[in-house]
């Protein structure tokens, strides 16, 4: 499997990072590289392999439905747009967006 | 008096208890020492009147006889810890001007034992380097060089903030983070001690995320003592992260004293890798002979599926990278490239925001995770992960730790490998299984190469054994008796 | 199968419309999903958010345990597969109101596999429909876009918000089905208490999935379960009403049917619903390929309970609708009709309950649906804002069936409780008002006797026409004053007037 310059430009957006049309050939090189080199894994046999997703071996932990304070509570607007590069109200602002 | 900053942090305690100096003294010295080290690009920002103020608390504290474990003790902080009214920026352009309302856990729990933070250390942006050339604030210099040259050398990455501080003692000790050897790796290229902890071992609450299934914070510190005394500090269980284990943390120190007698020590051959350099080798070999001095036994043992660990890891880190740092979008924090179409918006800053490694990370991991390839990369890897993490479960039935090298080679100098994604990719290869298995691995400074630069051995311990791998690094560490220090050219 | 009933006639033949529903129900929880955020509805701007909520760097989820039990509860109101190891996946999108890239959801193993309910279309007509899933998974924020001209102002209060997503099988035939069925959830909704149904605030809200093919293929494909068979669908997204679900149906259908037949294709799209015309339109802002590139959540590990934990939320279900109906129509007699219609809204069911225990169910039934939900429907009030309580009509029921007052007088009495005398015990009532039906025969002969001497011809009317009967009965009463027993009166005047 490698990558063409449509794939390239396709995932550059769905990342969304703008790149233009002089990086693409480059991009293409360096990823196709990558994934070359990634192709060995095909080698392995997997067959009834469960995927792991975590080392960890325990069950989900769960927290009570209680209001919490602090970082992980609410009632704190003027932090949560404190860093925003544009809001109002304690709205962040941002490009109109079209539905 | 003599020079403050050469004592350990195990030093300082007794020194700052027995008030034979002061905790503002310290600090004044450590800051003194980084403001003159400036060409090593080692911080990001220094905080001096927050660590002054620390350090007056501090002496304030051990006067009235409520000393804490770290009560006074000077820490550098690498930048991907959120640290409470301090800019953090993960050495990203994108974070530019972010400060977070709120500390990391790691970082808190170091606060509240009565560390002192002297700033913030530089490093790959979003720890996705091992060189730090990646970082948005420019390279950090290794202290070190080769003899009778002049050559900037790499510190490694992605903690390279951290091992250039520790090394060339511009912090007592410092935090770092280890994704796939972010903190052995630059540990072993500056002669410092680093520790990646069990996968759940240190919280990653107000970590800023690379790839959640991998990343671990730990030390980096001058010796595997003062490496212990942080570690039993930084970890513990914590309610806000999921993957956090509930465990009690014990004293690390006190594993420092176990000796290796009757232990089990293994020795994977298929770390011997082709071509490798032969002083590595001779300094591992060197490694295993004194532990078995010491009364360990050494053992080969076999590891198949190694050479399919770092294929695995530039799948399942990139994938998740690219889903965590969907939330740099300009929206909440950090930089914003105006543009009147949102979709534009989020591109460009992007693409402004994030440096090259960054981007191509994000494009592989939004390749491999997308509709069609899925299950050929994301799924193929996450099983072959699992048949990695199984096979070193099944030598640590057999052994009670594994020894290898840290790094495939010493320092190398700044854009020696950084043309070549893969060759960059490679200064993980012996450190990347400990990320996907979970489990902890601690570097030691080995020796110094032909040239004079450090080397470093890696012990692999199963999940929780870090106290096993304490012991064992400990034991390591004083028949080696590596002592060499940089020579101070950067003042 | 009432096949024919849901043939939609084109201009090139017969079509069929199927349409499936994905149903977002907010789980009524004080707190969000994986924050100790307020989950509550008409917070200021960003009020009711956590720096989780907010995806401040470094920031981690922790799963809020009783939005578990509340999925769980419904996956067995619903009559569905509980499953004890599920997985929370990412859904990776950008949009503003999704603050980290990413929505926390459940892709490939949900809380809750396949189940089915009954839903009630009319008097004799019920349908099983099928539920494909349920799982659970975080909200959105809002972004509102008419603040100013250039820019959306975004609002995260609800982003996090835990919701179960309820996905119905293509089951559903026609508009009045696909309405039938969301309004059917909604009941079990709220019966079990896991979601408010307030659709005005958004707590449920439906995704309506509409396609339309040729007369006989939805036939093979519930046999083939080859989706070949059916046409393309269309989602129109976030519909807030039960009205609304049957406009989209509707008007897709419709819409599909005259975009086929004059030889163009359906896309497979979101759509938009514009509430004031009743049209859907495309949405422009399309989700480019919809490659959302699903993986399991790293921060999150499997979600794994034990049977008991299942078996213990069972034991605290509370009775559902449809056990509900099935027991008045045991317990008070009522038909399978007037059961659902009482059931449909549990506190309608509480109140009928209330009233009819220990009384005639039928007569209970007929006062409760018809004189009480007549008086509801034209006042626009809500059952529990009912200015007659459950008590005070069961005290007229018990006057009506101890025979102390005529149905006639409970009417007048009825009245009276909304008015002059509001809150009283109709007993007191009877007793001020000296509306007592009369039962003294002798009484009652005396004005028969009086109204047959006072009219012959209607007397000599009545010999051939039995039917005028009536009106004799009708002038008893009124020389009574209502209270006389309308069936004593009957008897009377019968032997009098020799009718048979
Ligand atoms: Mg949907
Ligand atoms: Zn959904």
């Amino acid at each position: 499997m490698s990558l063409s310059e449509s794939d390239v430009k396709k995932v550059a957006k769905l990342a969304r990072i703008a790149i233009s049309d002089d990086d693409v050939p480059h991009l293409m090189n360096e990823l196709n590289g990558i994934l070359g080199w990634i192709e060995q894994l095909q080698e392995v046999d997997v067959e009834g392999v469960e995927a792991m997703t975590s080392s960890v071996d325990v069950a989900l932990p769960m927290r009570e439905d209680v209001l919490a304070e602090g970082y992980t509570g609410g009632g704190q607007p003027e932090k949560i747009v404190a860093n925003a590069p544009k809001t109002e109200d304690h709205f962040f602002v941002v490009p109109k967006v079209v539905e | 008096m003599t020079d403050l900053t050469t004592k350990t942090i195990a030093e300082l305690r007794e020194g700052l208890g027995k008030r034979e100096f002061s905790a503002v003294e310290v600090t004044d010295a450590y800051l003194q020492r980084a403001e003159s080290a400036a060409a090593l690009n080692a911080y990001v920002r220094l905080t001096p009147e927050k660590a002054k103020a620390q350090a007056e608390l501090s002496d304030q504290r051990i006067a009235d006889a409520e000393a804490r474990p770290l009560e006074g003790i000077p820490l550098g902080i690498k930048d991907l810890f959120c640290t409470e009214g301090i800019e953090t920026n993960a050495a990203s352009h994108i974070l530019d001007g972010f400060v977070p309302p709120y500390e990391s856990t790691v970082s808190a729990n170091l606060l509240a034992d009565g560390a002192v933070f002297l700033g913030k250390l530089n490093l790959d942006e979003f720890a996705m380097g091992s060189s730090n050339e990646t970082s948005y604030y420019g390279p950090v210099i290794n202290p070190w060089r080769r003899e009778g040259e002049d050559t900037k050398l790499t510190p490694g990455g992605s903690s390279g903030g951290s091992s250039a501080a520790v090394a060339a003692r511009l912090c007592a000790g410092a935090t770092a983070t280890d994704t796939g050897g972010s903190i052995r790796q630059p540990a072993s290229l500056t002669g410092t001690v680093g520790i990646k902890p069990t996968y759940g071992r240190c919280s990653r609450w107000g970590i800023v995320a690379f790839a959640s299934s991998l990343d671990q914070a730990g030390p980096i510190a001058r010796d595997v003592r003062d490496a212990a005394i942080l570690l039993t500090s930084m970890a513990g269980h914590d309610p806000k992260d999921s993957t956090s284990i509930d465990r009690p943390v014990p004293d690390y120190e006190k594993a420092l004293e176990g000796g290796v007698k009757g232990l089990k020590i293994g020795i994977p051959k298929e770390y011997r890798l082709d071509g490798m350099n032969a002083e590595i080798d001779a300094i591992w070999q060197k490694g295993a002979d004194l532990l078995k001095a010491q009364g360990a036994e050494i053992v080969e043992v076999s590891l198949p599926l190694t050479k399919y660990a770092l294929p695995v890891y530039y799948i399942v880190a990139p994938a998740e990278a690219s889903s965590n740092l969907a939330r740099y979008d300009g929206v909440k924090y950090g930089l914003r490239v105006h543009d009147d179409n949102i979709d534009e918006m989020y591109s460009k800053t992007r693409a402004a925001g994030f440096g090259k490694e960054v981007q191509r990370r994000l494009m592989i991991g939004t390749y491999v995770l997308s509709a069609g390839y899925y299950d050929a990369y994301y799924l193929r890897a996450q099983r072959v992960r699992k048949k990695i993490a199984d096979e070193m479960a099944k030598v640590f039935e057999e052994v009670d730790l594994l020894l290898t090298p840290s790094s495939p080679s010493a320092a190398f100098g700044l854009g020696e490998k950084s043309s070549d994604p893969l060759e960059m990719y490679l200064n993980d290869v012996f450190t990347v299984t400990a990320n996907l298995a979970g489990v902890p691995g601690i570097s030691v400074p080995a020796g110094l190469d032909a040239q004079g630069l450090p080397l470093g051995l890696q012990l692999i311990a199963p999940a929780f054994g870090e106290e096993t791998m304490l012991r064992g690094a400990a034991a390591l560490e004083e028949a080696i008796g590596f002592d060499a220090q940089p020579t101070e050219w950067w003042k | 199968m009432s096949e024919n009933r849901n043939l939609l006639r084109g201009e090139t033949g017969d079509w069929e419309v199927v349409v499936g529903l994905e149903v977002h129900a907010q789980v009524l929880s004080v707190t969000k999903l994986f924050s100790g955020a307020s989950a509550a509805y008409g917070a200021g701007p960003n009020e009711n958010v956590s720096l989780v909520d907010a995806a401040m760097p470094g920031m981690l989820p922790v799963l809020n345990k009783y939005c578990v039990e509340q999925a769980i509860k419904t996956g067995l109101g619903l009559n569905a597969k509980v499953n004890t190891w599920s997985r929370f996946d990412r859904k990776n999108y950008f949009y503003p109101d999704l603050p980290q890239g990413y929505q926390i959801s459940q892709y490939k193993d949900p809380i809750v596999g396949e189940g089915e309910i009954e839903v009630e279309l009319d008097a004799d007509r019920t349908i099983k429909v099928g539920i494909e899933r349920l799982h659970l998974e975080q909200d959105a924020g809002k972004s509102i876009h008419d603040l100013s001209p250039k820019e959306s102002y975004v609002d995260l209060n609800r982003s996090g918000v835990a919701l179960m997503e309820i996905v119905s099988k293509p089951e559903l035939r026609s508009a009045e089905e696909a309405a039938a069925y969301f309004s059917k959830l909604r009941t079990i909704l709220r019966y079990l208490g896991t979601c408010d149904g307030n659709m005005d605030q958004g707590s449920m809200r439906a995704d309506v999935n509409v396609s339309v093919c040729r007369a006989g293929n939805y036939e093979k494909f519930r046999e083939t379960g080859d989706f070949s068979y059916l046409g393309t669908r269309t989602e129109t997204k976030n519909i807030n009403s039960i009205r609304f679900v049957r406009q989209v149906v509707d008007y897709e259908a419709r819409r599909q049917i005259q975009v086929l037949e004059s030889g163009g294709e359906i896309d497979q799209e979101t759509r938009l619903f514009n509430v004031k015309t009743g049209e859907t339109r495309t949405m422009r802002s399309k989700e480019d390929a919809h490659d959302y590139r699903y993986f399991p959540d790293p921060d999150l590990l499997p979600l794994t309970f034990s049977e008991e934990f299942v078996e213990e939320i069972r034991a605290r279900l509370p009775e559902l609708p449809d056990a509900k109906k099935h027991r008045f129509m045991e317990e008070y007699g009522l038909s399978g009709y007037d059961a659902a219609v009482l059931v449909a809204d549990k506190d309608k069911a509480d109140y009928f309950e209330k009233v009819a225990k220990g009384r005639d169910g039928k007569l209970a039934s007929s006062w409760v649906t018809t004189e009480l939900f007549g008086l509801l429907n034209k006042e626009g009030r809500e059952i529990t804002d009912s200015p007659i309580s459950a008590e005070q009509l069961g005290s007229l029921i018990d006057l009506i069936q101890d025979k102390t007052i005529s149905g006639k007088i409970a009417k007048q009495i009825f009245e009276l409780m909304l008015d002059e005398d509001a809150g009283k015990d109709p007993k007191d009532i009877v007793e001020e008002r000296g509306l007592k039906q009369v039962t003294d025969t002798g009484a009652l002969e005396a004005a028969a006797d009086k109204i047959i001497a006072a009219n012959p011809e209607q007397v000599a009317k009545v010999k051939d026409k039995p039917k005028a009967l009536g009106w004799f009965v009708g002038q008893v009463m009124k020389e009574t004053g209502g209270k006389a027993n309308p069936q004593a009166v009957n008897e009377i005047l019968k032997k009098k007037l020799g009718v048979e």
